[in-house]
């Protein structure tokens, strides 16, 4: 069993190469009988044909595909207009999610921003920033899933008076005398926060590490200049540094924007979407695999398709602009 | 024009290979009672559960050469849902309940086991309303391969008499009971319906016990069917006495946060402490491997017992409600239908009698087999039992299943809006009987 697996790792690896290089080997042997301006012309396009055929398919198909199935009804016998969307935004159910991602969305992104940000500043002036760095990236190397089953220990519960065996409970308990400790997952007060910790956790590494690089690219002649001047620290940080980290600021927020709408794994893990803590991704996981309503579930992605647009179009200008 | 010679090779080679089967082994030469090959299980057992079902694959393996392939995992709802639906398949599956098994039978993905097992045998060994329970439309698609009884009531024997506490035989007993023990200050009860994917599925046990006892199988069979509304006053009447129970902070072990955090397989921890935290844990026959796990000193019967769910409406106080792991088939191989042949024998189901994880239906594993007079007598009740109910939730259609727990997380959570909680459980059930 494990040879023929070998074999087809083999054929994987060595294969795909070998097939793209024998077609554009094939491809230039073609154009090579055709005029100059022919081949110049028709070149680009035989040349990206396989990445645009692979694109088609897996990519453009898929997504027309769920636009159509979004009007379609559970098993996509028939058509039900937008009966659907009608449902996502008027069920209340349904409304607590669209709030949760809003929630997500907001609070994880700005968090994370503000939070990078002060670490890359504060990092820049102290000596020992390899390590600080180092740490604080270090949850970037594990999935959604791992950092959901350590915090799910972490936020466990035990009763006041007996031993707590969730690390946040413990702790808050020995630093506060008069500290209840509290099912952080199951309290609807408190679920989406603890669920958001999870994420903004992830991510800070994220924000930090490349805010600290625009930071760096700050050059030092111009605040120092600005201190010469008499500029206080402050005024120093909201009116030159943070004006020429603007770009890089744009950049991780809408990295942090695009993760955190199909925010999911957290969610699931934890608590599956119940007490008010649903998603968008994890009511499209139900729809779509425990009730098989794909209308709905179609309809839910397109939802994340249309939020996500804005979001990609303002990267991608920022992208063509300056190389960022 | 070697150089292109050498392209086309690599071409044609790597085509080849792309194209080439990997086959299942084979059948080995040799005795003819070894198959040999493979056969994969789905199922959500895990830890504990799984290491007795390694030990019960174990003879298996050993006298037919088959390896059993298996996979865990507790959200097996959405797993083997999107593996039917994309044609993938496990060999076997354990379903959690026939409402699921009959979603598969009808979309014609179930194997006919009256062609796999032999039947006579399995009229002979199984009572008919396990069969009648795993057929679909006249066809056996499912075998009840361990069951348990729901609706029992564990309690530390010692601490109970140490308290000075009589068993209650009903429910208006019951409640004295519990009053007089929050009266002195201890919470009667500990209950635990965290359990992942499934979380509140003990809750949806107690309701459907509530609900047995207070109207009978008739109107059982006629909720579970989505004939009779969530907002009925029957049904609003179970949750509000379930409500006098769990929604009552004074009467359950750490409050609701406890409830809700707490798994269901830790959650009967405060019994067993000195001083008792909590006398009552609602669970069903199962729970005894699990209390043997985690305390290997404990005796049954003197340490832990249990009583059964107390009469509400003395028509219906002799009721029970009883759950089980049905196996169904997907795929019809000589390997499939080795091992179910051997997973309805009393000889592989006693894996489970043994160490009191679960009750055999198969009526040719001796009542000896039974560890102790617990399971023994649990056996007894299930075997005998002249009104005996399958788990509603578990009949239901997986999204209103699914949508039961997740209500019983939101009443514990919030048990003021039990009508807001029953208007929405009412429009999931107009979605979901409609059948799709």
């Amino acid at each position: 069993m494990t040879v023929t697996n070998a074999l087809w790792a083999l054929v994987a690896v060595a294969g795909v190469p070998l097939v793209l290089g024998s077609y554009l080997f094939a491809v230039e042997a073609v154009l090579r009988r055709r005029t100059a301006r022919f081949a110049r012309r028709v070149r680009p396009w035989l040349w990206l044909a396989p990445a645009l055929i692979l694109l088609l398919a897996f990519l453009v198909y898929p997504a027309l595909s769920t636009a159509v199935l979004s009007f379609l009804n559970a098993n996509s016998t028939h058509g039900v207009g937008f009966a659907n969307y009608k449902y996502i935004f008027t069920d209340s159910n349904m409304l607590i999610v669209l709030r949760n991602n809003l929630v997500w969305l907001v609070l994880f992104t700005v968090v994370t921003v503000v939070l990078g940000l002060l670490i890359a500043v504060l990092g820049d002036r102290v000596r020992y920033e390899g390590v600080v760095k180092a740490v604080i990236f270090l949850p970037m190397a594990i999935s959604f899933v791992a950092a959901g089953v350590i915090w799910k220990f972490m936020y466990q519960f035990q009763p006041a008076g007996t031993a707590q065996v969730g690390t946040v409970n413990a702790f808050l308990s020995a630093v506060s005398s008069g500290f209840k400790p509290q099912a952080w997952l199951f309290n609807k007060s408190q679920n989406n926060g603890a669920l958001i910790i999870v994420g903004i956790w992830m991510w800070v590494g994220f924000a930090m590490v490349i805010l600290s690089a625009g930071l760096k690219g700050i050059s030092v002649s111009l605040v120092e200049a600005a201190r010469i001047d008499g500029a206080r620290e402050g005024q120093i940080f909201f009116s030159i540094i943070l004006p020429l980290l603007r770009s890089t600021i744009t950049v991780v927020a809408t990295t942090l924007i695009i993760t955190v709408l199909k925010i999911f794994d957290v969610v699931y893990v934890m608590t599956n979407g119940n007490l008010d803590t649903d998603v968008i991704a994890n009511r499209m996981y139900k729809e779509m695999f425990n009730y098989q309503n794909f209308g709905r579930a179609s309809a839910f992605a397109m939802i994340l398709l249309v939020a996500i647009i804005p979001v990609m179009i303002l990267n991608i200008r920022r992208f063509g602009k300056s190389g960022v | 024009m070697k150089r292109s010679a050498v392209f086309v090779l690599a071409l044609i080679f790597s085509s080849a290979l792309v194209f080439a089967t990997g086959s299942k082994e084979g059948t080995q030469s040799g005795t003819t009672a070894k198959v040999g090959g493979s056969v994969s299980v789905l199922a959500v057992w895990g830890g504990q559960e799984l290491d007795i079902f390694n030990s019960l694959v174990a003879p298996f393996t050993d006298a037919t050469g088959i390896k059993v392939e298996y996979e865990g995992t507790r959200d097996l709802d959405a797993v083997l849902t999107t593996r039917v639906a994309a044609g993938n398949p496990p060999d076997l599956a354990a379903l959690p309940g026939p409402g699921k098994m009959a979603e598969f039978a009808h979309q014609g993905k179930m194997i006919d086991l009256s062609a796999v097992l032999d039947m006579a045998q399995m009229k002979q060994n199984y009572a008919p309303s396990w069969l009648d329970l795993g057929s679909v439309d006249g066809k056996l698609v499912g075998v009840f391969t361990k069951a348990s009884l729901k609706g029992l009531i564990w309690y530390n024997p010692k601490s109970l008499s140490a308290a000075g506490i009589k068993i209650p035989t009903t429910w208006d007993q019951l409640m004295s009971v519990d009053q007089s023990v929050a009266a002195k200050g201890v919470t009667p009860w500990a209950v635990g319906v965290e359990s992942g994917a499934a979380s509140g599925w003990t809750g949806t046990d107690w309701l459907e016990n509530i609900f047995l006892k207070m109207y009978g199988p008739a109107k059982y069979k006629d909720w579970y069917e989505g004939r009779l509304a969530w907002t009925s006053p029957e049904v609003k009447a179970a949750w509000q006495a379930w409500g006098k129970i769990v929604a009552d902070q004074a009467m359950v072990y750490g409050g609701s946060q406890y409830e809700l955090s707490t798994n269901f397989g830790a959650a009967f921890t405060p019994l067993f402490q000195s001083p008792a935290q909590a006398y009552f844990h609602f669970q069903a026959t199962f729970i005894q491997s699990f209390i043997q796990k985690q305390y290997p000193d404990l005796k049954p019967v003197d340490d832990f017992n249990f009583f059964g769910f107390p009469a509400i409406d003395p028509k219906y106080a002799k009721a029970v409600e009883i759950a089980g792991d049905l196996f169904g088939m997907f795929k019809n191989t000589p390997q499939s239908s080795a091992f179910m042949k051997y997973i309805t024998t009393a000889q592989a189901q006693d894996f489970w009698v043994k160490p009191a994880d679960g009750i055999s239906p198969n009526r040719a594993v001796p009542l000896t087999d039974y560890p102790d007079p617990l399971s023994k007598n649990a056996a007894q009740i299930l075997t005998s039992a002249d009104i005996a109910v399958f788990d509603a939730s578990d009949m239901m259609p997986s999204k209103m299943n699914n949508a039961f727990w997740s209500a019983i997380m939101s009443y514990l959570a919030n048990p003021g809006q039990l009508d807001g909680i029953l208007a929405d459980l009412d429009k999931v059930r107009a979605d979901a009987y409609s059948g799709s």
